[in-house]
Protein backbone atom coordinates (compact mmCIF):
# COMPACT_ATOMS: atom_id res chain seq x y z
CA UNK A 1 0.00 0.00 0.00
CA UNK A 2 1.40 3.40 -0.88
CA UNK A 3 2.39 5.81 1.82
CA UNK A 4 -0.05 8.38 0.45
CA UNK A 5 -3.02 6.04 0.93
CA UNK A 6 -2.02 5.48 4.54
CA UNK A 7 -1.80 9.25 5.07
CA UNK A 8 -5.29 9.69 3.58
CA UNK A 9 -6.66 7.03 5.93
CA UNK A 10 -5.01 8.94 8.81
CA UNK A 11 -6.67 12.12 7.60
CA UNK A 12 -10.13 10.53 7.75
CA UNK A 13 -9.29 9.17 11.20
CA UNK A 14 -8.27 12.64 12.44
CA UNK A 15 -11.52 14.20 11.22
CA UNK A 16 -13.53 11.47 12.93
CA UNK A 17 -11.69 12.04 16.23
CA UNK A 18 -12.61 15.72 16.09
CA UNK A 19 -16.26 14.89 15.38
CA UNK A 20 -16.20 12.38 18.19
CA UNK A 21 -15.29 15.10 20.71
CA UNK A 22 -17.61 17.63 19.10
CA UNK A 23 -20.61 15.34 19.55
CA UNK A 24 -19.83 15.07 23.26
CA UNK A 25 -21.17 18.60 23.66
CA UNK A 26 -24.72 17.33 24.11
CA UNK A 27 -26.04 14.18 25.82
CA UNK A 28 -28.31 13.60 22.82
CA UNK A 29 -25.45 13.25 20.34
CA UNK A 30 -22.84 11.87 22.72
CA UNK A 31 -23.32 8.22 21.82
CA UNK A 32 -22.82 9.10 18.18
CA UNK A 33 -19.52 10.61 19.36
CA UNK A 34 -18.45 7.22 20.72
CA UNK A 35 -19.32 5.67 17.36
CA UNK A 36 -17.17 8.23 15.56
CA UNK A 37 -14.32 7.56 18.00
CA UNK A 38 -14.51 3.81 17.38
CA UNK A 39 -14.51 4.37 13.61
CA UNK A 40 -11.57 6.77 13.90
CA UNK A 41 -9.60 4.22 15.91
CA UNK A 42 -10.46 1.46 13.41
CA UNK A 43 -9.14 3.64 10.56
CA UNK A 44 -6.01 4.46 12.58
CA UNK A 45 -5.27 0.80 13.33
CA UNK A 46 -6.20 -0.30 9.80
CA UNK A 47 -4.04 2.37 8.20
CA UNK A 48 -1.07 1.51 10.39
CA UNK A 49 -1.27 -2.19 9.60
CA UNK A 50 -0.98 -1.21 5.90
CA UNK A 51 2.25 0.72 6.55
CA UNK A 52 5.04 -0.69 4.34
CA UNK A 53 7.50 -1.34 7.21
CA UNK A 54 5.18 -3.88 8.85
CA UNK A 55 6.43 -7.37 8.10
CA UNK A 56 4.94 -9.57 10.78
CA UNK A 57 1.47 -9.65 12.32
CA UNK A 58 1.71 -12.35 14.95
CA UNK A 59 3.04 -10.21 17.82
CA UNK A 60 0.53 -7.44 17.38
CA UNK A 61 -2.20 -10.09 17.24
CA UNK A 62 -1.01 -11.33 20.66
CA UNK A 63 -1.19 -7.75 21.97
CA UNK A 64 -4.66 -7.16 20.52
CA UNK A 65 -5.95 -10.44 21.92
CA UNK A 66 -4.63 -9.97 25.46
CA UNK A 67 -5.62 -6.29 25.47
CA UNK A 68 -9.20 -7.18 24.58
CA UNK A 69 -9.28 -9.91 27.23
CA UNK A 70 -8.26 -7.41 29.92
CA UNK A 71 -10.11 -4.41 28.48
CA UNK A 72 -13.59 -5.91 28.34
CA UNK A 73 -13.82 -6.79 32.07
CA UNK A 74 -12.26 -3.40 32.92
CA UNK A 75 -15.28 -1.75 31.35
CA UNK A 76 -17.65 -3.55 33.72
CA UNK A 77 -16.45 -1.85 36.91
CA UNK A 78 -19.12 -0.25 39.11
CA UNK A 79 -19.52 3.46 38.43
CA UNK A 80 -18.21 4.39 41.86
CA UNK A 81 -14.90 2.83 40.72
CA UNK A 82 -14.69 4.76 37.44
CA UNK A 83 -12.03 7.17 38.79
CA UNK A 84 -9.70 4.25 39.61
CA UNK A 85 -10.30 2.69 36.21
CA UNK A 86 -9.55 5.98 34.51
CA UNK A 87 -6.32 6.41 36.46
CA UNK A 88 -5.30 2.84 35.63
CA UNK A 89 -5.95 3.53 32.00
CA UNK A 90 -3.74 6.63 32.10
CA UNK A 91 -1.06 4.35 33.52
CA UNK A 92 -1.41 1.98 30.56
CA UNK A 93 -1.28 4.91 28.15
CA UNK A 94 1.88 6.28 29.74
CA UNK A 95 3.44 2.83 29.78
CA UNK A 96 2.78 2.31 26.05
CA UNK A 97 4.37 5.68 25.21
CA UNK A 98 7.35 5.01 27.46
CA UNK A 99 8.00 1.55 26.01
CA UNK A 100 7.78 2.73 22.40
CA UNK A 101 10.22 5.54 23.17
CA UNK A 102 12.62 3.15 24.90
CA UNK A 103 12.56 0.64 22.04
CA UNK A 104 13.07 3.38 19.45
CA UNK A 105 16.05 4.80 21.32
CA UNK A 106 17.89 1.48 21.47
CA UNK A 107 17.02 0.55 17.87
CA UNK A 108 18.35 3.84 16.55
CA UNK A 109 21.33 3.67 18.91
CA UNK A 110 22.32 0.28 17.47
CA UNK A 111 21.83 1.46 13.87
CA UNK A 112 23.54 4.80 14.39
CA UNK A 113 20.38 6.66 13.36
CA UNK A 114 19.96 8.93 16.39
CA UNK A 115 19.72 12.65 15.70
CA UNK A 116 19.37 15.58 18.11
CA UNK A 117 15.73 16.02 17.12
CA UNK A 118 14.86 12.32 17.50
CA UNK A 119 16.59 12.10 20.87
CA UNK A 120 14.84 15.24 22.10
CA UNK A 121 11.45 13.82 21.14
CA UNK A 122 12.29 10.45 22.72
CA UNK A 123 13.40 12.08 25.99
CA UNK A 124 10.13 14.05 26.14
CA UNK A 125 8.10 10.93 25.36
CA UNK A 126 9.89 8.77 27.90
CA UNK A 127 9.77 11.40 30.66
CA UNK A 128 6.04 12.05 30.22
CA UNK A 129 5.20 8.42 29.57
CA UNK A 130 6.88 6.89 32.59
CA UNK A 131 5.93 9.63 35.03
CA UNK A 132 2.31 9.33 33.89
CA UNK A 133 2.55 5.58 34.34
CA UNK A 134 3.77 5.47 37.95
CA UNK A 135 1.89 8.65 38.92
CA UNK A 136 -1.38 7.19 37.66
CA UNK A 137 -0.73 3.90 39.39
CA UNK A 138 -0.30 5.80 42.67
CA UNK A 139 -3.47 7.79 41.97
CA UNK A 140 -5.38 4.58 41.21
CA UNK A 141 -4.00 3.09 44.43
CA UNK A 142 -5.18 6.08 46.44
CA UNK A 143 -8.61 6.00 44.83
CA UNK A 144 -8.92 2.27 45.50
CA UNK A 145 -7.57 2.99 49.02
CA UNK A 146 -4.71 0.50 48.67
CA UNK A 147 -2.38 3.45 49.21
CA UNK A 148 -3.27 5.84 52.09
CA UNK A 149 -5.48 8.63 50.70
CA UNK A 150 -4.16 11.25 53.13
CA UNK A 151 -1.24 13.31 51.89
CA UNK A 152 2.08 11.60 52.66
CA UNK A 153 4.64 14.26 53.43
CA UNK A 154 8.24 14.43 54.59
CA UNK A 155 10.81 17.14 55.15
CA UNK A 156 12.01 19.12 52.12
CA UNK A 157 9.57 17.20 49.95
CA UNK A 158 9.22 19.87 47.29
CA UNK A 159 12.96 20.46 47.11
CA UNK A 160 13.64 16.73 46.73
CA UNK A 161 10.93 16.30 44.08
CA UNK A 162 11.97 19.31 42.08
CA UNK A 163 15.65 18.42 42.16
CA UNK A 164 14.80 14.92 40.90
CA UNK A 165 12.88 16.47 38.01
CA UNK A 166 15.67 18.95 37.36
CA UNK A 167 18.19 16.10 37.33
CA UNK A 168 16.08 14.14 34.81
CA UNK A 169 15.76 17.26 32.62
CA UNK A 170 19.48 17.99 32.85
CA UNK A 171 20.50 14.47 31.83
CA UNK A 172 17.85 14.61 29.09
CA UNK A 173 19.33 17.84 27.76
CA UNK A 174 22.83 16.38 27.76
CA UNK A 175 21.45 13.38 25.86
CA UNK A 176 19.97 15.63 23.18
CA UNK A 177 23.38 17.28 22.91
CA UNK A 178 25.15 13.95 22.69
CA UNK A 179 22.62 11.22 21.70
CA UNK A 180 25.17 8.40 21.96
CA UNK A 181 25.83 8.94 25.67
CA UNK A 182 23.69 5.87 26.25
CA UNK A 183 24.34 5.46 30.00
CA UNK A 184 22.20 8.54 30.58
CA UNK A 185 19.06 7.03 29.08
CA UNK A 186 18.25 4.43 31.78
CA UNK A 187 18.81 7.15 34.39
CA UNK A 188 16.19 9.35 32.73
CA UNK A 189 13.77 6.40 32.78
CA UNK A 190 14.46 5.64 36.44
CA UNK A 191 14.11 9.27 37.50
CA UNK A 192 10.81 9.65 35.60
CA UNK A 193 9.40 6.53 37.22
CA UNK A 194 10.45 7.75 40.66
CA UNK A 195 9.25 11.30 40.09
CA UNK A 196 5.79 10.01 39.09
CA UNK A 197 5.42 8.27 42.47
CA UNK A 198 6.77 11.17 44.53
CA UNK A 199 4.59 13.69 42.69
CA UNK A 200 1.36 11.94 43.66
CA UNK A 201 1.94 10.70 47.24
CA UNK A 202 1.65 14.16 48.88
CA UNK A 203 -1.70 14.79 47.18
CA UNK A 204 -4.85 14.08 49.19
CA UNK A 205 -8.03 12.31 48.12
CA UNK A 206 -10.04 15.53 47.74
CA UNK A 207 -7.62 16.81 45.10
CA UNK A 208 -7.98 13.73 42.93
CA UNK A 209 -10.29 15.40 40.36
CA UNK A 210 -7.49 17.82 39.46
CA UNK A 211 -4.74 15.23 39.55
CA UNK A 212 -6.61 12.78 37.37
CA UNK A 213 -7.29 15.53 34.80
CA UNK A 214 -3.65 16.54 34.82
CA UNK A 215 -2.53 12.95 34.28
CA UNK A 216 -5.05 12.73 31.42
CA UNK A 217 -3.30 15.68 29.85
CA UNK A 218 0.16 14.12 30.34
CA UNK A 219 -0.99 10.87 28.73
CA UNK A 220 -2.08 12.90 25.69
CA UNK A 221 1.15 14.86 25.57
CA UNK A 222 3.20 11.66 25.70
CA UNK A 223 1.29 10.52 22.59
CA UNK A 224 2.18 13.87 20.96
CA UNK A 225 5.85 13.30 21.78
CA UNK A 226 5.53 9.83 20.29
CA UNK A 227 4.18 11.49 17.14
CA UNK A 228 7.36 13.58 16.94
CA UNK A 229 9.47 10.43 17.41
CA UNK A 230 7.60 8.37 14.81
CA UNK A 231 7.05 11.38 12.51
CA UNK A 232 3.35 10.66 12.51
CA UNK A 233 0.75 13.45 12.23
CA UNK A 234 -2.14 11.31 13.45
CA UNK A 235 -0.37 10.67 16.76
CA UNK A 236 0.32 14.38 17.14
CA UNK A 237 -3.29 15.39 16.44
CA UNK A 238 -5.03 12.78 18.56
CA UNK A 239 -2.53 13.29 21.37
CA UNK A 240 -3.08 17.06 21.24
CA UNK A 241 -6.86 16.58 21.46
CA UNK A 242 -6.40 14.43 24.56
CA UNK A 243 -3.83 16.78 26.02
CA UNK A 244 -6.05 19.83 25.64
CA UNK A 245 -9.00 17.96 27.10
CA UNK A 246 -7.06 17.08 30.22
CA UNK A 247 -5.77 20.63 30.44
CA UNK A 248 -9.24 22.21 30.26
CA UNK A 249 -10.60 19.80 32.85
CA UNK A 250 -7.71 20.59 35.20
CA UNK A 251 -8.29 24.31 34.81
CA UNK A 252 -12.00 23.88 35.57
CA UNK A 253 -11.17 21.79 38.65
CA UNK A 254 -8.60 24.29 39.92
CA UNK A 255 -10.99 27.20 39.43
CA UNK A 256 -13.71 25.33 41.25
CA UNK A 257 -11.40 25.11 44.24
CA UNK A 258 -9.91 28.57 43.80
CA UNK A 259 -6.43 27.10 43.73
CA UNK A 260 -3.53 27.13 41.32
CA UNK A 261 -1.84 24.13 39.69
CA UNK A 262 1.26 24.67 41.78
CA UNK A 263 -0.83 24.76 44.92
CA UNK A 264 -2.50 21.43 44.10
CA UNK A 265 0.79 19.75 43.17
CA UNK A 266 2.98 21.17 45.92
CA UNK A 267 0.52 22.35 48.56
CA UNK A 268 -0.28 19.09 50.41
CA UNK A 269 -3.71 20.50 51.14
CA UNK A 270 -5.54 20.44 54.44
CA UNK A 271 -2.89 19.58 56.92
CA UNK A 272 -2.08 20.80 60.37
CA UNK A 273 -3.04 24.43 59.97
CA UNK A 274 -6.67 23.46 59.45
CA UNK A 275 -6.87 20.98 62.28
CA UNK A 276 -5.39 23.49 64.71
CA UNK A 277 -8.29 25.89 64.36
CA UNK A 278 -10.36 25.73 67.50
CA UNK A 279 -14.09 26.18 67.40
CA UNK A 280 -15.95 27.34 70.47
CA UNK A 281 -18.65 25.03 71.67
CA UNK A 282 -21.68 25.49 69.50
CA UNK A 283 -24.87 23.53 69.47
CA UNK A 284 -26.41 21.68 66.60
CA UNK A 285 -30.05 20.81 66.07
CA UNK A 286 -30.61 17.23 65.22
CA UNK A 287 -33.82 15.90 63.73
CA UNK A 288 -35.44 12.51 63.34
CA UNK A 289 -36.47 11.12 59.95
CA UNK A 290 -40.12 11.76 60.95
CA UNK A 291 -39.49 15.48 61.51
CA UNK A 292 -37.42 15.71 58.36
CA UNK A 293 -39.98 14.00 56.16
CA UNK A 294 -42.65 16.41 57.39
CA UNK A 295 -40.51 19.38 56.47
CA UNK A 296 -39.84 17.86 53.06
CA UNK A 297 -43.54 17.18 52.47
CA UNK A 298 -44.47 20.77 53.14
CA UNK A 299 -41.79 22.14 50.84
CA UNK A 300 -42.51 23.22 47.31
CA UNK A 301 -38.91 23.22 46.15
CA UNK A 302 -36.06 20.96 47.27
CA UNK A 303 -32.44 21.09 46.18
CA UNK A 304 -30.37 17.97 46.87
CA UNK A 305 -26.60 18.53 47.13
CA UNK A 306 -24.70 15.27 46.69
CA UNK A 307 -21.03 14.75 47.51
CA UNK A 308 -18.52 11.95 47.58
CA UNK A 309 -20.10 10.66 50.80
CA UNK A 310 -23.16 9.67 48.78
CA UNK A 311 -20.99 7.48 46.57
CA UNK A 312 -19.19 5.95 49.56
CA UNK A 313 -22.50 5.05 51.19
CA UNK A 314 -23.85 3.79 47.82
CA UNK A 315 -26.89 5.95 48.54
CA UNK A 316 -27.65 7.08 44.99
CA UNK A 317 -30.48 4.59 44.42
CA UNK A 318 -32.15 5.58 47.71
CA UNK A 319 -31.79 9.19 46.60
CA UNK A 320 -33.67 8.31 43.43
CA UNK A 321 -36.49 6.80 45.51
CA UNK A 322 -36.62 10.00 47.53
CA UNK A 323 -36.67 12.03 44.33
CA UNK A 324 -39.63 10.00 43.07
CA UNK A 325 -41.57 10.33 46.33
CA UNK A 326 -41.11 14.10 46.31
CA UNK A 327 -41.74 14.53 42.57
CA UNK A 328 -44.98 12.54 42.92
CA UNK A 329 -46.20 15.18 45.40
CA UNK A 330 -45.53 17.88 42.84
CA UNK A 331 -42.46 19.16 44.69
CA UNK A 332 -39.81 20.67 42.44
CA UNK A 333 -36.64 18.64 43.06
CA UNK A 334 -33.27 19.62 41.64
CA UNK A 335 -29.74 18.36 42.18
CA UNK A 336 -26.97 20.92 42.67
CA UNK A 337 -23.67 19.64 41.32
CA UNK A 338 -20.41 21.23 42.46
CA UNK A 339 -17.64 20.78 39.87
CA UNK A 340 -15.30 19.05 42.32
CA UNK A 341 -17.89 16.87 44.05
CA UNK A 342 -16.69 13.28 43.81
CA UNK A 343 -13.32 11.93 42.81
CA UNK A 344 -13.19 12.94 39.16
CA UNK A 345 -14.78 15.64 36.98
CA UNK A 346 -18.47 14.92 36.44
CA UNK A 347 -18.46 11.94 38.82
CA UNK A 348 -21.76 12.87 40.55
CA UNK A 349 -23.59 13.25 37.23
CA UNK A 350 -22.69 9.72 36.20
CA UNK A 351 -23.71 8.22 39.56
CA UNK A 352 -27.06 10.02 39.51
CA UNK A 353 -27.64 9.09 35.87
CA UNK A 354 -26.99 5.47 36.80
CA UNK A 355 -29.70 5.78 39.44
CA UNK A 356 -32.03 6.89 36.61
CA UNK A 357 -32.37 10.46 37.73
CA UNK A 358 -33.14 12.49 34.58
CA UNK A 359 -30.19 14.63 33.59
CA UNK A 360 -32.26 17.79 33.16
CA UNK A 361 -32.69 17.74 36.98
CA UNK A 362 -28.92 18.06 37.49
CA UNK A 363 -27.99 21.73 37.77
CA UNK A 364 -24.53 23.27 37.84
CA UNK A 365 -23.39 25.37 40.80
CA UNK A 366 -23.50 28.73 38.99
CA UNK A 367 -27.05 28.12 37.78
CA UNK A 368 -28.46 26.90 41.09
CA UNK A 369 -26.97 29.54 43.40
CA UNK A 370 -29.31 32.39 42.37
CA UNK A 371 -32.25 30.08 43.15
CA UNK A 372 -31.06 29.04 46.61
CA UNK A 373 -32.72 31.91 48.54
CA UNK A 374 -36.13 30.86 47.15
CA UNK A 375 -35.52 27.19 47.91
CA UNK A 376 -37.48 25.66 50.78
CA UNK A 377 -35.15 22.79 51.64
CA UNK A 378 -31.51 22.17 50.79
CA UNK A 379 -30.66 18.53 51.49
CA UNK A 380 -26.91 17.88 51.79
CA UNK A 381 -26.02 14.23 51.16
CA UNK A 382 -22.37 13.43 51.78
CA UNK A 383 -21.05 16.84 50.71
CA UNK A 384 -19.06 18.95 53.14
CA UNK A 385 -16.48 21.52 52.06
CA UNK A 386 -18.45 22.49 48.94
CA UNK A 387 -21.28 23.86 51.11
CA UNK A 388 -19.15 25.46 53.84
CA UNK A 389 -20.11 29.17 54.09
CA UNK A 390 -16.68 29.88 55.61
CA UNK A 391 -15.37 29.82 52.03
CA UNK A 392 -17.27 33.06 51.44
CA UNK A 393 -16.24 35.15 54.46
CA UNK A 394 -13.64 33.52 56.73
CA UNK A 395 -10.27 34.73 55.46
CA UNK A 396 -8.51 32.37 57.88
CA UNK A 397 -10.13 29.25 56.46
CA UNK A 398 -8.02 27.11 54.11
CA UNK A 399 -10.93 26.99 51.67
CA UNK A 400 -11.51 30.76 51.70
CA UNK A 401 -12.37 31.94 48.19
CA UNK A 402 -13.48 28.55 46.91
CA UNK A 403 -16.82 28.86 45.07
CA UNK A 404 -19.50 26.98 47.01
CA UNK A 405 -23.12 25.98 46.63
CA UNK A 406 -25.06 28.42 48.81
CA UNK A 407 -26.94 25.75 50.74
CA UNK A 408 -27.09 28.01 53.80
CA UNK A 409 -29.35 30.48 51.97
CA UNK A 410 -32.19 27.98 51.68
CA UNK A 411 -35.05 28.37 54.16
CA UNK A 412 -34.22 25.05 55.80
CA UNK A 413 -30.99 23.07 55.45
CA UNK A 414 -30.81 19.38 56.20
CA UNK A 415 -27.44 17.70 56.33
CA UNK A 416 -26.96 13.96 56.52
CA UNK A 417 -23.76 13.05 58.31
CA UNK A 418 -22.39 10.14 60.28
CA UNK A 419 -20.88 12.14 63.12
CA UNK A 420 -19.85 15.71 63.85
CA UNK A 421 -16.24 14.92 62.89
CA UNK A 422 -14.94 17.43 60.37
CA UNK A 423 -14.57 16.21 56.81
CA UNK A 424 -11.59 15.14 54.81
CA UNK A 425 -9.78 18.47 54.87
CA UNK A 426 -10.27 18.71 58.64
CA UNK A 427 -12.16 21.97 58.32
CA UNK A 428 -15.02 22.74 60.69
CA UNK A 429 -18.20 23.43 58.74
CA UNK A 430 -20.24 26.27 60.25
CA UNK A 431 -23.22 25.31 58.11
CA UNK A 432 -24.03 22.58 60.64
CA UNK A 433 -24.35 25.13 63.46
CA UNK A 434 -26.61 27.54 61.59
CA UNK A 435 -30.07 28.30 62.99
CA UNK A 436 -31.84 27.00 59.90
CA UNK A 437 -29.91 23.71 59.80
CA UNK A 438 -31.24 20.35 60.93
CA UNK A 439 -28.73 17.51 61.24
CA UNK A 440 -29.77 13.99 60.33
CA UNK A 441 -27.18 11.71 61.89
CA UNK A 442 -26.47 8.31 60.38
CA UNK A 443 -25.40 6.48 57.27
CA UNK A 444 -26.64 8.33 54.18
CA UNK A 445 -28.21 5.24 52.64
CA UNK A 446 -30.05 4.32 55.86
CA UNK A 447 -31.23 7.86 56.60
CA UNK A 448 -32.61 8.43 53.11
CA UNK A 449 -34.18 4.97 53.21
CA UNK A 450 -35.99 6.05 56.43
CA UNK A 451 -37.13 9.29 54.80
CA UNK A 452 -38.53 7.37 51.84
CA UNK A 453 -40.29 4.96 54.20
CA UNK A 454 -41.90 7.84 56.07
CA UNK A 455 -43.01 9.53 52.87
CA UNK A 456 -44.39 6.40 51.24
CA UNK A 457 -46.14 5.39 54.49
CA UNK A 458 -47.93 8.74 54.50
CA UNK A 459 -48.84 8.27 50.90
CA UNK A 460 -50.73 5.07 51.70
CA UNK A 461 -52.69 6.42 54.67
CA UNK A 462 -53.99 9.53 52.94
CA UNK B 1 6.69 9.82 5.07
CA UNK B 2 9.13 12.34 6.45
CA UNK B 3 7.90 15.05 8.73
CA UNK B 4 10.07 18.01 9.59
CA UNK B 5 10.06 19.66 12.99
CA UNK B 6 8.33 22.85 11.87
CA UNK B 7 5.38 21.22 10.14
CA UNK B 8 5.04 18.83 13.10
CA UNK B 9 4.86 21.87 15.40
CA UNK B 10 2.26 23.45 13.12
CA UNK B 11 0.09 20.33 13.31
CA UNK B 12 0.51 20.22 17.08
CA UNK B 13 -0.44 23.86 17.55
CA UNK B 14 -3.49 23.74 15.29
CA UNK B 15 -4.70 20.48 16.83
CA UNK B 16 -4.34 21.98 20.30
CA UNK B 17 -6.46 24.99 19.35
CA UNK B 18 -9.15 22.74 17.87
CA UNK B 19 -8.98 20.55 20.96
CA UNK B 20 -9.33 23.46 23.39
CA UNK B 21 -12.26 24.87 21.45
CA UNK B 22 -14.13 21.59 21.03
CA UNK B 23 -13.60 20.47 24.63
CA UNK B 24 -14.71 23.82 26.03
CA UNK B 25 -18.14 23.15 24.53
CA UNK B 26 -18.53 19.75 26.15
CA UNK B 27 -21.38 19.72 28.64
CA UNK B 28 -20.19 19.54 32.27
CA UNK B 29 -22.71 16.80 32.71
CA UNK B 30 -20.53 14.58 30.54
CA UNK B 31 -17.07 15.24 31.93
CA UNK B 32 -16.61 11.70 33.25
CA UNK B 33 -17.57 10.05 29.93
CA UNK B 34 -15.43 12.68 28.17
CA UNK B 35 -12.44 11.59 30.16
CA UNK B 36 -12.95 7.93 29.40
CA UNK B 37 -13.45 8.78 25.73
CA UNK B 38 -10.21 10.77 25.59
CA UNK B 39 -8.56 7.83 27.38
CA UNK B 40 -9.53 5.68 24.45
CA UNK B 41 -8.39 8.38 22.01
CA UNK B 42 -5.00 8.76 23.70
CA UNK B 43 -4.57 5.03 23.11
CA UNK B 44 -3.74 6.20 19.58
CA UNK B 45 -0.29 5.31 20.89
CA UNK B 46 -1.28 1.94 19.47
CA UNK B 47 -0.09 3.26 16.11
CA UNK B 48 3.51 3.49 17.33
CA UNK B 49 3.16 0.18 19.14
CA UNK B 50 1.88 -1.66 16.04
CA UNK B 51 4.83 -0.45 14.01
CA UNK B 52 7.26 -1.65 16.69
CA UNK B 53 5.60 -5.03 17.01
CA UNK B 54 5.32 -5.41 13.25
CA UNK B 55 8.77 -4.38 11.99
CA UNK B 56 11.68 -6.67 12.72
CA UNK B 57 14.30 -4.74 14.63
CA UNK B 58 15.31 -7.38 17.15
CA UNK B 59 13.64 -9.20 20.03
CA UNK B 60 13.90 -6.32 22.53
CA UNK B 61 11.97 -3.95 20.31
CA UNK B 62 9.37 -6.62 19.43
CA UNK B 63 8.75 -7.46 23.10
CA UNK B 64 8.32 -3.81 24.11
CA UNK B 65 6.10 -3.26 21.07
CA UNK B 66 3.88 -6.19 21.95
CA UNK B 67 3.47 -4.99 25.54
CA UNK B 68 2.65 -1.52 24.23
CA UNK B 69 0.05 -2.95 21.82
CA UNK B 70 -1.46 -4.82 24.77
CA UNK B 71 -1.57 -1.70 26.98
CA UNK B 72 -3.10 0.48 24.26
CA UNK B 73 -5.65 -2.13 23.19
CA UNK B 74 -6.77 -2.42 26.81
CA UNK B 75 -7.41 1.32 26.82
CA UNK B 76 -9.17 1.34 23.47
CA UNK B 77 -11.50 -1.53 24.35
CA UNK B 78 -12.31 -0.55 27.93
CA UNK B 79 -12.39 3.18 27.14
CA UNK B 80 -14.96 3.00 24.38
CA UNK B 81 -17.08 0.33 26.10
CA UNK B 82 -17.33 2.16 29.43
CA UNK B 83 -18.01 5.51 27.75
CA UNK B 84 -20.92 4.00 25.87
CA UNK B 85 -22.14 2.26 29.00
CA UNK B 86 -22.19 5.56 30.91
CA UNK B 87 -23.78 7.55 28.12
CA UNK B 88 -26.63 5.04 27.87
CA UNK B 89 -27.62 6.04 31.42
CA UNK B 90 -28.14 9.72 30.69
CA UNK B 91 -31.86 10.05 30.11
CA UNK B 92 -34.27 12.95 30.01
CA UNK B 93 -37.33 13.04 32.21
CA UNK B 94 -39.92 11.77 29.68
CA UNK B 95 -37.93 8.64 29.00
CA UNK B 96 -37.25 7.90 32.65
CA UNK B 97 -40.68 8.19 34.20
CA UNK B 98 -42.58 4.99 34.08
Amino acid sequence: MSAATVQLIYLVSTALFIFSLKWMSDPRTARRGVGAGVAAMAFAVGGTILEPEIVTYKWMAVGFGLGTLVGVPLSWVPLTAVPQRTALSHAFGGLAAGLVGTAKYYTWLANGELTHFRTGAIVAEVLLGYLTCTGSLMAAGKLQEIVPTRPITYRNQNIINLSLLAMALAIGTVLVWNPYMSWGFPIVIALSLLFGVLLIIPIGGADMPTVISLLNSYAGLSAVAMGFVMENKLLITAGALDGSSGFILSVIMCRAMNRSFTNVLFGAFGQVQAAARTVEHKTVKSATPEDASQVLENASSVVIIPGYGMAVAQAQHRVRDLYEQLARRGIDVKFAIHPVAGRMPGHMNVLLAEAEIPYDRLVEMDDINPEMPQTDVALVVGANDVVNPAARHDKGSPIYGMPIIDADKAKTVMAIKRTMNPGFAGIENELYYADNTLMLFGDAKAVIGDLVKQLSGDGRSS
Amino acid sequence: MQLDLVSALFVFMLATFIGLDVIRRVSRLLHTPLMSLTNAISAIAVVGAIILAGEEHGTFSTILGTIAVFASTTNIVSGFLITDRMLKMFKKRETVER
